[in-house]
């Protein structure tokens, strides 16, 4: 990098730096990276008061659990919540990326849920990516024709989101490519087929909110048993008007079983060849304040 | 082969009661020919946080550039100095692993081919510990995280021998272990351990003797 353009760091957005050297590298047979999933079964559903969202809390990497208890259901707005599936980097980012979305922002301020989703998709995804200024709409829409080949379903995020505004529950499902759905009922990621099941059968309007909760764990119990990618234990969170309970590990269905309660200990040392001991400092504190300092 | 298993590299980190080891191989390789048996995985940020970082070395040295002028803008030491000069604080680990977080995955859709373990000492002396994949999706735990050619193995490892609240030489005792003994069943890491063992008061940092072969 020439030392003119180290100073200043950029303002955002992705960079393609390493992209073709890694492309030479995959040429060379070496294989691609596989990068963490939420293999995932995430559900929401209408019920007479609100929104119930629920997932699963396994996280993959290949055949390999990465983490047993991993959160899916990601904040996004006091009376809004999300679900999460697919990259796991890619639901993290596009539902961090909603909070510096003004249109999002200020949507969800004036209460309209439906109208703070539909802007959500793959618009505010091109806009943070290429950082353009948000205020000349013509060139950002030049831009967002020229670019979202490039992004359609390359930011692999899809997501169940929820909330409750003036106009009542809403419940959305956004998919990878950014087209939404409005439903009652939905299910995503890889448990979706066995959690939609369960919905198809005994989904009925105005469910309380006990049988609701009912309704959702037994679906993402559905994943979390018939699909491989899903397991471990069950995130709940209920949105009704003005309130929202976040139940996590509401139900644990797989706990950790023949621990040895002594532990594991070991009975030689290991063997060390060299030990550096370094103390720490106590950092001192200064107190700012009391008698100015004459002039 | 993929480009993680280039090098080789085993990384692990657990928490213990105030305190946290993080570990790593000493091995650097180019597939199955080692080219040194003292390769430093594991960097400092500063005294309470530390920073290993697993799969292609010279992606993991270019995120970190430890000895250079020249460090670019977004160079992990780089940003925490600068982070330092404008809050005239230390970074919290939570912070800087949303900064790596961050870093990872503006190279979204060209990664830099690490996997990077963070371990520090929060606020009060809270451990943290966490691992991310190369574009930056964190996994917090409670109790260890792993990473590197030989996480297969140190997750087996871990999972047996880790108890909670472990006082820091019992740490160090399982830490080992776990490393250890995960190595001997990857030929691309070992050659030996690197162990930080960090308390409120003292950093212990200890070289460990390994097979070698």
């Amino acid at each position: 990098m020439s030392k003119s353009t180290v100073d200043l760091p950029p303002k955002g957005g992705f960079s393609f730096d390493l992209c073709r050297r890694n492309d030479m590298l995959e040429k060379k047979g070496l294989k691609p990276q596989s990068f963490l999933k939420t293999g995932t079964t995430i559900v929401g559903l209408i019920f007479q008061d609100g929104v119930i969202l629920g997932a699963d809390t396994r996280a993959t990497e290949g055949p390999i659990v990465a983490d047993k208890n991993c959160e899916k259901i990601h904040y996004m707005a006091p009376n809004i919540y999300c679900c999460g599936a697919g990259t796991a980097a890619d639901t993290e980012a596009v539902t961090v990326e909603a909070f510096e979305n003004e249109k999002f922002v200020l949507y969800c301020r004036h209460g309209q849920l439906t109208a703070a989703i539909t802007s959500l998709p793959y618009r505010s995804r091109i806009k943070s990516c290429y950082s353009t200024d948000t205020s000349e709409e013509t060139s950002f829409q030049a831009e967002f024709h020229n670019f979202q080949l490039n992004y359609q379903g390359y930011v692999q995020a899809a997501l169940v989101l929820g909330g409750v505004d003036v106009t009542g529950p809403h419940l959305h499902t956004i998919y990878p490519h950014g087209s939404t759905d409005s439903l009652p009922f939905a299910t995503m990621g890889s448990g979706s087929l066995a959690a939609m099941s369960l919905f198809e059968s005994k989904y009925k309007e105005g469910l309380t909110r006990d049988e609701g909760i009912k309704l959702v764990v037994e679906a993402i119990c559905a994943g979390i048993f018939n699909d491989l990618g899903s397991g471990s234990n069950v995130d709940v969170c209920v949105i009704t008007k003005g309130h929202k309970d976040y139940l996590r590990n509401h139900l644990l269905p797989n706990p950790r079983t023949y621990v040895n309660p002594n532990g594991f200990t070991f009975p030689k040392k290991t063997e060390v060849l060299l030990t550096k001991i370094t103390p720490l400092k106590e950092k001192v504190e200064v107190i700012e304040g009391g008698d100015a300092m004459e002039e | 082969m993929s480009i993680f298993e280039y090098n080789g590299s085993a990384l692990v980190a657990m928490v213990g009661k105030n305190c946290f080891a993080i570990a790593s191989d000493r091995r650097l390789g180019v597939q199955l020919q080692t080219i040194a048996t003292d390769f430093q995985r594991i960097s400092k940020i500063h005294d309470k946080l530390f920073i290993g970082l697993s799969g292609l070395a010279t992606d993991a040295q270019t995120l970190y550039e430890t000895n250079t002028i020249t460090s670019g803008y977004q160079r992990l030491v780089f940003r925490h100095k600068l982070y330092q000069l404008r809050e005239e604080r230390d970074m919290k680990p939570e912070t800087f692993a949303s900064l790596v977080s961050a870093i990872l995955y503006e190279k979204r859709f060209g990664p830099y081919f690490c996997q990077p373990v963070i371990a520090g000492l929060g606020d009060e002396d809270k451990p943290f510990i966490c691992t991310m994949d190369s574009i930056g999706a964190k996994e917090l735990a409670k109790d260890f995280v792993v990473a590197g050619t030989a996480s297969e193995s140190l997750y087996g490892a871990c999972e047996s021998m880790f108890k909670p609240d472990m006082e820091a030489d019992e740490l160090f005792e399982t830490i080992s272990q776990a490393l250890l003994s995960s190595v001997d069943r990857d030929c691309l890491s070992g050659w030996g351990g690197h162990v930080y063992v960090v308390t409120p008061t003292e950093v212990k940092e200890r070289i460990l003797k390994g097979r070698m072969d």
